[in-house]
């Protein structure tokens, strides 16, 4: 019962009022723009310090 | 010197920078990430929906937020290419660097909420009326320092030529702000203002303020992020970066 309560109150929540694809598509895509903003500067910081140290090593072998 | 100004001259040195910032980073992701989560389940969960858009205006709570966030980056890098021209700051024209393909993308989650919003509003994905065509302008403009910076090869020439646009862009920023006043719009005009009270409860409006604070927090962390890594590319062959290198 409580199960079958959630169950509907999930569908309904997701289906938006009829509205759903256009929400969830907005807040899909925002977010997966967010997180590719927010993954650059970790793989940019990686990259930097392989080629600091690979510059490194041919400084002083 | 007064105080200002020794502060002023020290940010504009990449390696204070490097050296404080980290904090800064960390507080503005934890606040950024709180808040976005927090305004994104409230305004989707729990805020009543609208009268007459029924929950398709639930997109608003990223779309406002980024709509804005997209405008003050702009204005942003407008004061930082001030400061570029001026002083010569190197600090300044890497925050037109770092901050130019983030506003870009700001700009496109503004457009692409507003077209996925305005399909059910307006029953068509764009209308070229005053707003959106001027906000398409803004998201042109953040691509035009980005290729304007590539096209220079000299890297001075490029910065000062960005700053330029920078700040001849900034006339844009009001443009798109009384567009919904000047012209008749589609587009609505702001249902928040400084000057009168909302034009909804606060049970729809603080949601939308978090998350607000939320796309700021967040994004000031990506720049800052963006920067860190900007002061370590271009001063690589410094005797401190080196150094912080080999510390980490």
């Amino acid at each position: 019962m409580g199960a079958r309560l959630g169950g509907a109150l999930m569908s309904e929540f997701l289906a938006m009022g009829g509205h759903g694809l256009y929400v969830w598509l907005a807040y899909g895509i925002s977010f997966a723009v967010l997180a590719g903003l927010g993954l650059r500067p970790i793989v940019e910081r990686r990259r930097f310090l392989a080629n600091a140290r690979r510059t490194d090593e041919g400084r002083n072998p | 010197m007064g105080r200002f100004t020794t502060w002023f001259y020290r940010m504009g040195s990449p390696r204070w920078f490097f050296d404080l910032s980290r904090p800064w980073l960390v507080g503005f992701l934890v606040a950024g990430i709180v808040l976005l989560t927090v305004g994104t389940v409230w305004g989707l969960g729990f805020a009543p929906p609208d009268y007459q858009q029924g929950d398709s205006y639930r997109i608003i709570y990223i779309h406002v937020p980024s709509a804005h966030l997209a405008e003050a980056l702009y204005v942003a890098m407008g004061v930082a290419g001030i400061v570029v021209l001026v002083w010569r700051m190197k600090l300044a024209d890497m925050f037109i660097a770092v901050t130019a393909p983030v506003g870009m993308a700001i700009t496109g989650i503004a457009l692409l909420t507003g077209a996925i919003w305005g399909r059910p509003t307006w029953g068509a994905w764009w209308v070229w009326d005053a707003r959106t065509t001027s906000v398409l302008v803004l998201f042109f403009l953040y691509v035009g320092i980005m290729a304007l910076r590539q096209a220079i090869p000299r890297a001075d020439q490029a910065g000062r030529a960005a700053a330029v646009l920078a700040i001849v862009g900034t006339v844009n920023v009001p443009i798109i702000k009384y567009s919904v006043d000047w012209w008749l719009t589609l587009h609505q005009p702001a249902s928040i203002t400084f000057t009168a009270a909302p034009a909804m409860p606060p049970s729809m409006w603080v949601p939308l303020l978090v998350n607000f604070l939320g796309f700021y927090s967040l994004v000031a962390a990506f720049l800052v992020a963006g920067l860190r890594n900007e002061v370590l590319r271009r001063e690589a062959d410094a005797q401190w970066v080196r150094d912080w290198v080999g510390r980490s």
